[in-house]
């Protein structure tokens, strides 16, 4: 049913650390393994090995050049698959009920066998987060890794979304996002985590973590160096043998 | 947008197709037997072919009886029930009028008022995406209503009517182009947004996610065609509105009319290709394009 749930127990959904993220891409190629090994349609490339290769993706990482008014500019790697949003556009547009918001968990998930890939309901989506199958022909979207999070057959370490258990640097974490005092939900309080596009009123469940600001100098202008206190010389005069060399030297 | 040839093709004819299924539902021109037939058939080409044409854009069109189910939220699903409701009603409306020329006033006027609400769930589908700020406008479903009616109007050869619809539905169209071309900016949307990165600074793309091209990008990041966007929206609305005026004022042959509607299917095609290929949607500011 593409009507959306007044309410969904748990809001199940991804906190993506910018200020960690190293823009490794370990993520995007995790996620294309185990979706095109598990549930669901494969996911095809076409052309994988030609001039003009393409292919379906859940996740990608995009990078950005951000110029503080004043400063150092930073860069920014920025990963993005589906937002599992709460008021999710891409599900009530759908003519035939592949689309839906489960009301357990709030993951939003297709219907492979319901779908007619009409391809509106990535027109709907304004995060980017659905890509038509073009060897399937139908959409395919982020599920949450919906076969791993609750598969008993699997240990329990890695009973969270592919992208999250390979992530190297840590910038990836999973849970309930409607539970205030889960891990991710701390997380979003302490760091302020954001809503992409919040105009867009989609009332995303994954939220982003802001970059922290570059570090800066302690004092401006002067130049500064930790380890200067160090390394300055112990002796500035020198006495004995040395000094003798030195003003014969000199004299020469 | 990427402009689909399906898709245009399905949006100009159904709407031209519904549009004078509408005029005949209400009796104008009040025809029977064989004039009657003729009329339908145009009538039935366009809408069913139209709807046809749409189907091909689907990875799954087998599966595109599903499309009936989910009427409760869903403006596609709408079209579908009112595009079948209209056809049946207004097929047996037309059976009336060929083969018992006999006029069911009440069936032709519902007939009539669900090919209306055929070309207006149509537009729907389009206005209510408000990641596409361009057709995310009340005007919208106007234009579509508007430009049916008056190409309806033509083809049902009510020349006094075609002329006042057709300057309507033209000035429509010209609103839509002056509020569409600051809507994104209305919006709100940027890449700071979209970021969420845009309180720490400007924001640039820097690298994008992949060498080669996408889905993402060849269906929603269109821009070969903006470039002649402004001779092309001259060339539609005189081809659309100007030159079948002008036609349709000059003393009256089968001839000229003929050429006023294939002036105005020119036309409206036109602008239909303006419609998508200059609708900007907003995951291309991920990409840093729009």
């Amino acid at each position: 049913m593409t009507t959306l749930p007044q309410q969904t127990e748990k809001k199940l959904g991804l906190v993506i650390d910018l200020d960690t993220c190293v823009g490794c891409h370990a993520c995007v190629i995790s996620c294309k393994g185990w979706n095109t090994e598990n549930y669901g349609a494969p996911l095809s490339d076409q052309n994988a090995y030609g001039a003009d290769n393409n292919g379906t993706f859940l996740n990608r990482v995009h990078s950005y050049e951000v110029q503080p008014e004043a400063g150092a500019a930073q860069l920014i790697h920025f990963p993005k698959s589906c937002l599992h949003c709460e008021d999710a556009p891409c599900v009530t547009v759908c003519p035939t009920g592949a689309s839906y918001k489960r009301v357990e968990d709030g993951i939003v998930l297709v219907n492979e066998t319901d779908c007619i890939g009409c391809g509106l309901c990535a027109w709907a989506c304004p995060y980017g987060a659905r890509e038509l199958d073009q060897a399937e022909g139908v959409m395919k979207k982020c599920t949450l890794c919906v076969d791993r999070i609750y598969n008993e057959n699997l240990p329990e370490e890695d009973r969270q979304p592919a992208c999250v258990r390979t992530c190297p640097a840590g910038a990836r974490h999973f849970g309930d996002l409607g539970d205030p005092d889960s891990d991710v939900s701390q997380l979003v309080a302490e760091r302020g985590g954001m809503d992409l596009m919040p105009e867009q009123g989609t009332k995303p469940v994954n939220k982003y973590l802001p970059p922290r600001p570059k570090d800066t100098l302690p004092d401006a202008g002067v130049e500064f160096d930790v380890l200067a206190p160090f390394l300055e010389p112990v002796a500035d005069e020198p006495k004995g043998f040395l000094s003798w060399l030195d003003k014969t030297l000199e004299k020469l | 947008m990427h402009p689909a040839p399906s898709v245009i093709f399905f949006t100009t004819f159904s709407g031209l197709g519904f549009g004078l299924l509408a005029w005949l539902g209400i009796g104008t021109p009040e025809v029977t037997g064989w004039t009657a037939f003729a009329f339908f058939a145009i009538a039935y080409l366009m809408a069913v072919g139209g709807l046809l044409a749409s189907t091909f854009h689907l990875g799954r069109p087998e599966r595109a009886i599903k499309a009936f189910t989910q009427w409760r939220s869903s403006w596609l699903s709408r079209e579908a029930w009112c595009a079948v409701g209209a056809l049946t009603l207004m097929g047996l409306y037309g059976a009336g009028l060929v083969f018992f020329e006999t006029r069911f006033g009440l069936l032709g006027i519902l007939g009539a008022l669900l090919s209306l609400a055929t070309v207006f769930t149509t537009s729907m589908i389009y206005t209510q995406l408000k990641t596409i700020p361009r057709w995310n406008m009340a005007i919208t479903p106007f234009k579509f209503l508007s430009l049916s009616i008056a190409g309806g109007a033509l083809l049902a050869g009510q020349v006094q009517a075609a002329i006042i619809l057709l300057l309507i539905a033209g000035g429509i169209q010209a609103a839509t182009w002056v509020m569409g071309d600051k809507a994104l900016t209305g919006s709100g949307t940027t890449l700071g947004t979209a970021t969420g990165l845009g309180q720490n600074g400007s924001v640039r793309a820097f690298e994008p996610p992949h060498t080669g091209t996408n889905y993402l990008l060849k269906e929603f990041v269109h821009v070969i065609g903006r470039k002649h966007a402004a001779k092309l929206r001259m060339i539609s609305i005189i081809l659309m509105v100007v030159l079948p005026i002008v036609l349709l004022l000059l003393p009256f042959s089968h001839f000229l009319a003929v050429l006023a509607l294939a002036s105005h299917v020119a036309g409206v095609l036109t602008a239909r290709w303006l419609f998508f290929a200059q609708a900007e949607h907003v995951v291309g500011l991920y990409y840093g394009k729009r």
